[in-house]
C-alpha cells in the first residue's frame, strides 16, 4: 500500500478514464485501428485449403451466385449422368433396411434414399477426397454426384442473358464483402451497388416491368392462401429488391406474415373449401392446441387414393411425395426438402405454358397449389419454405424474353443447384467442421436421428477416431432405433437409452450432437420434441452442445415455447405401444371425453442451452444466427 | 424362529412389489413369535428384528422402504423400552417418598438420582424444553445411572415378567399403529389437496403413485376443476395407467410423451409426483425421468411438489445416488433381444460388444430442484427433511449392517 502510494508521487498522478473512451496509444483513424482480420478476409478456397486447418469461428465470404451457377452447369453433361440402373438398384439395396413401411419403396423415395446414401458413403469412405470439396469445382462436381445414380438431368444450356446479369450481380456483391473497409466507404460502396442496380433494370427495362407485374399477380394468387404458405408472399415481397425500393422498406416487408391460426373458423372454413385433402377433424383436439390443425390421421391415404385420377391439375410426381409425407415414408428435413424438390423438377420438365399466359406467372401459380397440396398431407418444414421461397423467386427472375425450354432448364439447373449446395455441399462443410471437435475417447450423445449427425460420426469413425455413441431415442417414432442399426454395422460402438434415461447416462458423456429441423433467428432450435430435454440436461452437467444445422433451414422468424407453433402427429401412437401388449391400459379409453392424447412433433430449445451451431458458413454461437439470416439468408445467396 | 423364517423367505421372494405396509407386518409376526428373556428383553428384540432387516435390506438395498421400516420398529422398541423404563422408576421413586421417611441421607440421594433419570428419559422421549436445558444435571453424566439404578432397583420376578409381557404388547400395539399409519398416508396427504390445487390449475405429473391419484382425486372431490398433463414414463407406461383412472373420475386429462415435458411445462402450474424414497438431504429417489422433469420445471419457475408417505423418508444421505442406489431393468423394454442379432458381429471376439442398452428405473432429484414435501405430517422444505428423519428414527438405527454383524 505505501509503496503503491509512493511510487504514485513519483510519477505523475493517474488520470482514469470512465465510461467510453477511445484508447490514446490508437491512431485515431478507424480503417487503421482495424486492421483486416486475416482469418475473414481471404476467400473460402484459401482459408480452407487442403493443407489448411480450419479455424475454429469464420465466417467465410460469401459464395457468390456466379460462381455456384457456374460451378455446376459447366459440366452438365458429365456431371449429371442419366442413371444407370446399376447404380438405382445398388442404392436401394443398401438402404432397403431404412425403408420401414413399404416393402418395395417407390422410386422417388429409392432416389432420395439414394441420394442420401451416396453422400454418406462420399463422407465415409472418401474422407473428401483432396481434403474436401475446396478442389476446383469442374473436378468435384463430377465425384460427387454420379455415384448416387441420380436423376435424369438433360443437358442444361446456359443461356447466355442469365450468365451475364449474374456476372454483373457477382461484382455487385463480392466488392463490400470482400474488402473490410470503413462505415463511409462501405456507404459509398452501397449506394454505388443501388445505382448500378436501378441502371441494370433501366437497361432491361422491358423485363422488370412485366416481372414485377408478374410479382404483383403472383402474389395476388396466393392471397387467398397467404396464411398457409407465407413463404410465398415473403417470397413476392423480397423479389422486388431490385427496384427503386429503399432496402429499408423492402426489409420491413419481409417480416415473416403470421401463420394461419385453426382456431380462426371463417378462415379454416375458406382452407377446407379448397384443399383436396378434406381430412376429418379430429374428436379429441387438445384445447391448448386449437390453432394447430388436429385430424384424424389415416383417413387421408385412402381418400387421397381414391382421388388419384380425379385431381387432373395435381403433378404425379408431386401427388407421389405428398402420399409420401402422409404415410411418413419420408421423414426428416433434408429427406422431404430434395424430394419436394425433385417432384417439382419433373413438374416443371412436364409443364407447358397455357396460350395467353406467361410462364413465370402461370408457374408460380402451379407451384402454389403444389404446394397447398403438400401442406394438406403434412405441414411444411422450414426447409421446404426456404427451398420453395428460393424457387418462386427463381421462377419470377425469369426474363420474359427466355423461350419456354430455356426457362425450364434455367429452373431445372437452380433446383439441382440448390440441392447439391445448399443440402448436399452443406452437409460436407458441417461435417469437416464438426469433426475438428471430436476427440479421442470423447463419449457422444446424439438424440434422435439427425442426417448431419449420422454424417458427422460415421466420418469421425473413417477417421480413426475413437469415440463412443449414445444414442437417446423417444417415443413414439423410435427414429435412433434406425440410427442405431446403421452405426452398429458400421463398427460404431454405441450406447441405447430412451429419454427417461438422459440424466443417468449423462454423467458419462462429454459432447453432445443435435440436429435441427429448423434454428430460429433468436437461436432457439427447433427441432424433434425432447430435443430441449436433452439440451437442458446436458446444460444442467456443464457439457457443451452443439447443434448441427445447414444454413438454409435458418429462418427469420422467432419463438420462444413449443406451444405458439407446432406439429401435431398421429394421437393413437401415444395410447399404443407397439411390442409391448401388456400396455393396454388405454384400449377403449382414446374415445372417452376427458382424455386427449397430445403427440408433439418439434419443441424449441432455448438458445442458452445451445453452445454452438455448426452450419455451413461455420461454426457460429446461437446469438449469431440473425447475423447469418441476414447477410446470406435473404437473397444474396439463395438467389 | 423356524416360523419367522420361513416368512422372511416367502417375503424375499416376493420382494419385487414389497411395500412398507407387508415389512411391518411381517416385522410384527416376528416380534410376536420372538420369545423374550428375562434379562434385557428390548435387547432381544431389537436383535431379532435386526437380524431379519439385515436379510430384508441385502435382498433389495434399492426397496429403502424396507430399510425404513426395520429401523421404525427399531425405534419403536427403543422408545417403548424407555418409557416404561421411565414409568417403572417414576413408581419406584413415588413409593421411595412415601416408604423412607427415617433415614435422610439415602433418601435424598434416591430422590436426587430418580430425579435425574426421569429428566434424562424425558430429554431423549421429547424435544428438549427450555427447563431440561436449564437444569444443571449434565445429561451425558445421568445416562449410565438410568440402566444401572433400573437394573438395581427392579429385583422381583412378577414385576418383570409382567413388565416383559407388557413391553412386548406395547410394541405390537405401536407397531399396528405404524401399519396404520402406512395404511392411511394416501388419505392424509390428499386431505391437503385442496390446499394446493386451485381452480383451473394445470398440474403436470409423471408416471403413476397411487398418492398422486388420491391426491387429485381429492381435489376433484372438492369441486376443483383442474387439467392433468401425465407424462406417460416409459419405460413402464405407468402413465397409462394414471390416465385411464383420472379419467374414469372425470378428470381432464392429456397424456403426452416423456419428450414434450419441456414443451408443455411452460404451461404447467405445477408439478406433482410420487417418490420412491426421500433422502434424508432432501433428495428424492424417483421414478426414472423424474430429473427431467424437475429441471424443466426449474427452468420455468414451475412449483415441483413431491408426495410422500412418512414411510417413505430414509435416514441415509445419498453418495452418488445415480449408481449406487439404482437399479438397471431388463433391456428388453427397450429393444427386443432377436432385434439387432443380424447386425452384431458375434464371431470376432474383440472384447467388449458394440451395443449397450441402458435402462435405469431410477432418477435422483437434487434437493435444490424440490420446492416441497407433502407428507402425511404436512407439508416440508427440502431443508427440514433431516429433521422430521430425527423425529421417527433413533440415531443408533441408522447402519442396521455394521450393528447387525457386530452383535453376531
Amino acid at each position: 500500500m505505501d509503496s503503491r502510494r509512493s511510487s504514485r508521487a513519483v510519477i505523475d498522478p493517474k488520470v482514469r478514464q470512465v465510461g467510453f473512451f477511445t484508447s490514446a496509444p490508437l491512431p485515431p483513424d478507424r480503417t487503421q485501428s482495424d486492421p483486416p482480420d486475416p482469418i475473414r478476409s481471404p476467400p473460402l478456397a484459401d482459408a480452407s485449403s487442403p493443407g489448411n486447418s480450419l479455424s475454429p469461428v469464420m465466417i467465410p465470404p460469401p459464395r457468390h451466385p456466379s460462381d455456384s451457377l457456374l460451378r455446376l452447369p459447366h459440366s452438365p453433361s458429365d456431371a449429371f449422368p442419366p442413371p444407370s440402373p446399376t447404380t438405382t438398384t445398388t442404392s436401394l439395396g443398401d438402404f432397403s433396411d431404412d425403408v420401414t413401411a413399404a416393402s418395395s419403396p417407390p422410386p422417388a423415395a429409392a432416389r432420395v434414399r439414394g441420394r442420401g446414401s451416396s453422400v454418406k458413403q462420399q463422407g465415409a469412405a472418401s474422407s473428401f477426397p483432396g481434403g474436401g470439396f475446396e478442389v476446383p469445382p469442374s473436378v468435384k462436381a463430377p465425384s460427387s454426384v454420379p455415384a448416387s445414380g441420380l436423376t435424369t438431368v438433360s443437358v442444361v444450356k446456359l443461356p447466355p442473358g442469365i450468365s451475364v446479369e449474374v456476372q454483373s450481380d457477382r461484382a455487385l456483391n463480392s466488392k463490400p464483402l470482400k474488402e473490410k473497409t470503413s462505415k463511409a466507404e462501405r456507404r459509398a460502396i452501397q449506394e454505388a451497388q443501388r445505382a448500378a442496380k436501378a441502371a441494370a433494370k433501366a437497361e432491361g427495362i422491358k423485363t422488370p416491368a412485366v416481372t414485377a407485374l408478374a410479382n404483383a399477380k403472383s402474389a395476388k394468387s396466393t392471397k387467398p392462401s397467404p396464411q398457409r404458405n407465407d413463404s410465398a408472399v415473403v417470397v413476392a415481397a423480397s423479389e422486388k429488391k431490385g427496384g427503386d425500393r429503399s432496402v429499408e422498406k423492402d426489409r420491413k416487408k419481409d417480416v415473416p406474415h403470421p401463420r394461419m391460426q385453426y382456431d380462426d373458423k371463417s378462415r379454416v372454413q375458406k382452407l377446407k373449401k379448397r384443399s383436396v385433402v378434406k381430412p376429418t377433424e379430429a374428436r379429441n383436439r387438445v384445447e391448448l392446441f386449437r390453432h394447430l390443425p388436429q385430424y384424424e390421421h389415416g383417413t387421408q391415404l385412402p381418400v387421397l387414393q381414391s382421388k388419384f385420377f380425379q385431381l387432373d391439375t395435381l403433378h404425379p410426381a408431386v401427388y407421389k411425395v405428398g402420399l409420401q409425407y402422409l404415410s411418413g415414408d419420408i421423414c426428416g428435413g433434408n429427406a422431404r426438402c430434395i424430394a419436394m424438390l425433385q417432384a417439382f423438377q419433373e413438374a416443371i420438365r412436364d409443364y407447358s405454358t397455357p396460350p395467353a399466359k406467361t410462364l413465370s406467372r402461370d408457374l408460380t401459380a402451379k407451384i402454389s397449389s403444389y404446394v397447398s397440396f403438400l401442406i394438406d398431407c403434412r405441414p411444411l418444414s422450414v426447409s421446404m419454405g426456404n427451398a420453395i421461397r428460393f424457387l418462386k423467386s427463381q421462377i419470377a427472375k425469369i426474363p420474359i424474353s427466355l423461350s419456354e425450354s430455356e426457362a425450364k432448364a434455367t429452373l431445372h439447373s437452380d433446383i439441382e443447384r440448390f440441392i447439391n449446395e445448399k443440402i448436399i455441399l452443406a452437409d460436407r462443410v458441417i461435417v469437416k467442421h464438426a469433426v475438428t471437435k471430436i476427440r479421442d475417447g470423447d463419449v457422444l450423445l446424439t438424440y434422435g436421428s439427425s442426417s448431419a449427425v449420422e454424417m458427422i460420426l460415421q466420418h469421425a469413425h473413417e477417421l480413426g477416431k475413437q469415440f463412443r455413441v449414445v444414442i437417446v431415442d423417444s417415443r413414439p417414432k423410435h427414429e435412433g432405433k434406425l440410427l442405431l442399426r446403421r452405426l452398429v454395422r458400421k463398427g460404431l460402438s454405441c450406447t441405447y437409452t430412451h429419454i427417461n434415461a438422459i440424466s443417468y447416462i449423462m454423467h458419462e458423456v462429454t459432447r453432445v450432437f443435435l440436429g435441427a429441423s429448423s434454428v430460429l433467428s433468436n437461436g432457439t432450435v427447433y427441432s424433434r420434441v425432447g430435443t430441449a430435454c436433452v439440451a437442458m440436461v446436458a446444460y444442467g452437467f456443464h457439457i457443451p452442445v452443439l447443434v448441427c444445422c445447414e444454413a438454409y433451414k435458418f429462418h427469420e422468424r422467432v419463438q420462444l415455447d413449443s406451444i405458439c407453433s407446432n406439429e401435431l402427429g398421429d394421437p393413437d401412437s401415444i395410447s399404443k405401444v407397439p411390442g409391448r401388449e401388456d400396455i393396454n391400459h388405454l384400449d377403449g379409453w382414446d374415445k372417452s371425453e376427458n382424455l386427449q392424447l397430445l403427440n408433439l412433433i418439434y419443441d424449441a430449445t432455448p438458445s442458452d442451452y445451445v453452445s454452438l451451431i455448426i452450419t455451413d458458413y461455420g461454426m457460429i454461437p446461437p446469438t449469431s444466427v440473425p447475423v447469418i439470416v441476414r447477410e446470406y439468408g435473404r437473397g444474396q445467396l439463395w438467389i | 424362529m423356524p416360523d419367522t423364517q420361513a416368512l422372511v423367505m416367502t417375503f424375499l421372494t416376493s420382494l419385487k412389489n414389497a411395500t412398507a405396509r407387508q415389512t411391518a407386518e411381517l416385522l410384527r409376526s416376528v416380534i410376536s413369535q420372538q420369545r423374550v428373556p428375562y434379562t434385557n428383553q428390548a435387547g432381544a428384540l431389537i436383535d431379532a428384528v435386526k437380524a431379519v432387516g439385515e436379510q430384508l435390506i441385502a435382498a433389495n438395498p434399492v426397496e429403502l422402504a424396507v430399510g425404513n421400516i426395520v429401523r421404525r420398529v427399531l425405534h419403536i422398541i427403543r422408545e417403548e423400552d424407555l418409557s416404561l423404563t421411565t414409568a417403572a422408576i417414576g413408581e419406584l421413586n413415588l413409593s421411595a417418598v412415601s416408604d423412607d421417611e427415617n433415614d435422610d441421607d439415602r433418601d435424598g440421594n434416591t430422590t436426587l438420582s430418580a430425579a435425574a433419570v426421569a429428566a434424562a428419559a424425558r430429554s431423549t422421549l421429547r424435544p428438549p424444553s427450555l427447563q431440561t436445558l436449564l437444569e444443571d444435571t449434565p445429561v451425558s453424566a445421568a445416562v449410565p445411572q438410568t440402566s444401572s439404578s433400573g437394573g438395581d432397583s427392579e429385583g422381583k420376578t412378577a414385576d418383570k415378567s409382567s413388565r416383559s409381557r407388557k413391553l412386548k404388547h406395547d410394541v405390537i400395539e405401536a407397531v399396528n399403529e405404524l401399519i396404520q399409519d402406512i395404511v392411511t398416508c394416501h388419505e392424509q396427504i390428499a386431505e391437503q389437496a385442496v390446499e394446493h390445487i386451485h381452480q383451473n390449475e394445470v398440474i403436470l405429473t409423471l408416471g403413476s403413485s397411487r398418492t398422486v391419484s388420491e391426491f387429485l382425486f381429492a381435489a376433484k372431490e372438492k369441486k376443483r376443476s383442474f387439467r392433468v398433463f401425465v407424462a406417460e414414463g416409459a419405460p413402464r407406461y405407468q402413465g397409462h395407467l394414471l390416465a385411464k383412472e383420472l379419467v374414469a373420475r372425470g378428470l381432464q386429462t392429456t397424456l403426452i410423451t416423456d419428450s414434450a415435458v419441456f414443451a408443455m411445462i411452460s404451461r404447467v402450474n405445477m408439478v406433482i409426483v410420487g417418490a420412491h424414497a426421500v433422502m434424508a438431504n432432501g433428495g428424492v429417489i424417483a421414478p426414472v425421468g423424474m430429473n427431467l422433469v424437475a429441471l424443466a420445471a426449474q427452468k420455468h419457475a414451475v412449483p415441483f411438489v413431491v408426495l410422500a408417505g412418512s414411510h417413505k423418508l430414509c435416514p441415509l444421505y445419498p453418495h452418488n445416488p445415480e449408481v449406487l442406489l439404482n437399479e438397471l431393468r431388463s433391456p428388453s423394454e427397450l429393444l427386443d433381444f432377436g432385434e439387432f442379432s443380424d447386425c452384431m458381429d458375434f464371431g470376432s471376439g474383440s472384447g467388449s460388444p458394440l451395443l449397450h442398452v441402458v435402462n435405469p428405473a431410477f432418477d435422483y432429484v437434487p434437493p435444490k430442484l424440490v420446492s416441497l414435501f407433502i407428507t402425511d405430517a404436512g407439508g416440508h422444505n427440502p431443508s427440514y427433511m433431516y429433521r422430521l428423519i430425527a423425529d421417527y428414527y433413533s440415531a443408533d438405527d441408522l447402519v442396521v449392517q455394521r450393528r447387525a454383524i457386530a452383535g453376531n
